[in-house]
């Protein structure tokens, strides 16, 4: 009896081998900002179709790059596009999937005033050029007529570990403000003049808590989750835009229009009454042809599946979704992925 | 060993019952004349079960190998880091030189990279935080040692302990919560009003910046440094304290005389165990230094470290050069350690040099 029962065991353990070895097993890196929905993705998909295992790893999008540019893993991740030298460099041609949309919002913590300020482009590049140094400045009360602005100082706050957040933020103050360009410039962490840096969008919106009269960036999945008061920001047709799933949803479908081929575009500031002008494209990078046919395969039918299902779910999670005219380019993109 | 009649027992009444045999007071153990390990009167069963086995030839050879391949190892550790961050920084290396080590700039977007603000930050945090740590830790072991009543020397031990056993992100966490707001309202507006002229405490004051990470190093080292020093004091010889008092001298004389100076081998060992620790600590730092890179006297003033540097941009670091660049940030790390480590020997051997074997 023992023995019976002891070989049925052994017997059901290796049918569980065979049926491992026999499932598909992929495994992805990029980046941090779209962890939350990827797992859940993820999960549901390998839930809804046995036998096949999506591991995700958020190492961050440099990491993620150079992970799938070697080839280490399945498919990439990352908050940022590839530049044209990554691209050359990599050892497989890369396809640019965009998947959710992300937005930046201007942080404050001013004692006393609960009003949500207006910021425009200008402005924020001059409080972190330090040509703007106190709260009642001129060019901010012109902005915000009505609010009693105090004359303190401020205290400009940013993220000191390198982030998509870091990127989005300072490509569109780069496109505001010359002078930012040239002295600062857009990367996943530059050379801030000053300020006080803080990690992750934890440590910024803590700061920002703690300390009277600051200023700061968070992105505005945390900052709706913490309920945080956050500012507006003057998008290019002149209008003041709160950040809201929609209208970070709007910026992509104003820039559907001139939207290149491979999706590598910078939707900051984007055209529309409505656009949110801090938004930007999370991608995943999918090798085009895969090494192994098995796995382009599943990776065709989970960005169908992505389209179809996922992009429906990311709001609830305040990811802004794709918007109907993006959707459609992306479904014929993806049908060269096999 | 010596023989145990020549020193009453009963005159020890404060000698720990277990001696640390790692010490190197066993030496000075032995000139004292002190109790060692009383030698077995009868022969010992296992001794004799294993003279019987008389295989002791094969296994003190074994046992030699082995010994000698473990301390080799050390070797080929450290030379293996060190080639694998010389050849990981090769790039940024070739591209920037020394002047990698003497130049301000950290420029990611145009690729322009210097470690100097780093190195400052992290010699200048960990010296302030040994500045602050070895005072007090100093203090707690004495007290410990010879002031405190029988019923707190247990509690505050322990609790010296326990200190050493927290995470360091739990130290980062309880600095921002906690000391952030101490320092910005309360102690920063004091030691501007008093030490404001020195150019040290200079308004604005955020909470976050150089003296803010200083502290929370220091009580990281804390108890690195006072419960290794209370163990080495512990083990200077009771007879020694004994003889400084029969000559007549006050109870801190004794200390100053029999103990400190006997245990002063130990304890410069301790803080340079606790300024490694403070050289390389990493999150605590970066939750509470303001990551900022700057050379600026005003301790008030964010900084940044070498360790810091590398946890916050290593992850999303995308160019070659720039990882290059950070990679060789590790290496200026490794070789900060050692030259502060041994400059730190360099003034033990200085000091030691004059009156040899006392300490030993």
């Amino acid at each position: 009896m023992k023995t019976k029962i002891l070989s049925l065991v052994t017997m059901t353990a290796m049918a569980a081998t065979v049926a491992t070895a026999a499932a598909q097993h992929l495994t992805g890196a990029g980046g941090t900002f779209p962890n939350p929905i990827y797992q859940r993705w993820f999960t549901e998909y390998s839930a809804s179709h046995p036998g096949v295992q999506i591991n995700y790893q958020s190492v961050g999008s440099g990491a993620g790059i150079r992970q799938i540019s070697q080839g280490i893993v399945d498919f990439g991740a990352s908050d940022g596009p590839m530049t044209d030298k990554q691209l050359a460099d990599s050892k497989q041609k890369l396809l640019h999937i965009p998947t959710v949309l992300g937005g930046v919002v201007p942080a404050y913590n001013l004692p006393g005033i609960n009003a949500e300020l207006k910021f425009s482009g200008d402005v924020i590049a001059d409080i972190y050029l330090g040509k703007i140094t106190k709260w009642n400045d001129p060019r901010l009360a012109k902005d915000n007529p009505g609010v009693n602005l105090p004359s303190h100082s401020i205290l400009p706050v940013y993220r000191s570990d390198g982030s998509g957040t870091n990127y989005i933020f300072t490509d569109y103050l780069s496109k505001m403000s010359p002078t930012f360009k040239q002295k600062i410039g857009s990367a996943t962490s530059v050379e801030w003049p000053l300020g006080v840096g803080q990690k992750g969008n934890e440590g910024v919106s803590g700061m920002i808590r703690n300390s009277p009269y600051s200023f700061g960036y968070v992105e505005l999945i945390y900052a709706v989750q913490n309920k945080m008061l956050f500012g507006l920001v003057k998008n290019s047709a002149g209008n003041w835009i709160k950040a809201s799933t929609e209208t970070v949803s709007a910026a992509a479908a104003g820039a559907a229009k001139n939207m290149p081929a491979d999706y590598r575009v910078s939707i900051t500031n984007a055209p529309g009454a409505n656009s949110f002008p801090i938004s930007s494209f999370t991608w995943l990078l999918i090798p085009e042809p895969s090494k192994d046919a098995a796995k382009g395969k599943v990776l065709h039918d989970f960005l169908e599946w992505m389209l179809d299902h996922g992009e429906a779910e990311a709001a609830s999670m305040t990811y802004a979704p794709l918007p109907a005219p993006v959707v459609a380019r992306v479904r014929k993109t993806i049908a060269q992925v096999h | 060993m010596n023989k145990p009649e020549t020193i009453s027992q009963s005159t020890a009444p404060d000698e720990p019952k277990l001696q640390l045999p790692t010490i190197k007071t066993m030496a000075a153990q032995a000139e004292g004349g002190l109790q060692g390990a009383a030698a077995p009167s009868v022969p010992s069963v296992i001794r004799n079960f294993l003279q019987a086995k008389s295989s002791g030839r094969m296994a003190d050879g074994a046992f030699a190998t082995v010994m000698v391949v473990c301390g080799l190892s050390i070797f080929a550790i450290v030379l293996l880091i060190v080639f694998v961050l010389v050849s990981n920084s090769r790039l940024s290396i070739h591209a920037f030189g020394w002047k990698f080590f003497a130049t301000q700039t950290w420029d990611p977007v145009s690729g322009d990279f210097g470690a100097l603000p780093f190195i400052y930050g992290t010699v200048v945090s960990s010296l302030l935080a040994v500045l602050m740590a070895v005072p007090l830790a100093l203090a707690v072991s004495i007290f410990l040692l010879d002031i405190c009543p029988k019923f707190l020397r247990g509690p505050i031990s322990f609790l010296t302990e326990l200190l050493a056993a927290i995470p360091s992100v739990v130290y980062g966490l309880w600095g921002v919560f906690v000391l952030v707001p101490i320092i910005r309202d309360q102690v920063g507006p004091l030691l501007e009003k008093y030490l404001g002229w020195t150019g040290l405490f200079v308004e604005p004051n955020f909470g976050v910046g150089m003296f803010t990470a200083s502290v929370i190093l220091a009580i990281m080292i804390f108890p690195v440094i006072s419960s290794i020093s209370r163990d080495v004091m512990r083990a200077v010889p009771v007879n020694q304290r004994e003889a400084v008092l029969a000559l007549g001298a006050t109870r801190w004389e004794m200390l100053r005389i029999g103990v400190l100076r006997n245990a002063r081998m130990g304890i410069v060992g301790s803080v340079i165990l606790g300024l490694g620790r403070a050289l390389g600590e990493t999150i605590a730092v970066t939750m509470v230094i303001g990551n900022h890179p700057g050379i600026v006297k005003n301790l008030f003033a964010p900084g940044y470290t070498l360790a810091s540097v590398i946890a916050n941009e290593f992850t999303e670091a995308t160019g070659d050069l720039y990882l290059s660049a950070l990679i060789e940030i590790g290496l200026a790390l490794f070789l900060v350690t050692i030259v502060v480590n041994a400059i730190a020997r360099l003034l033990v051997w200085a000091v030691v040099r004059g009156n040899p074997g006392s300490a030993h």
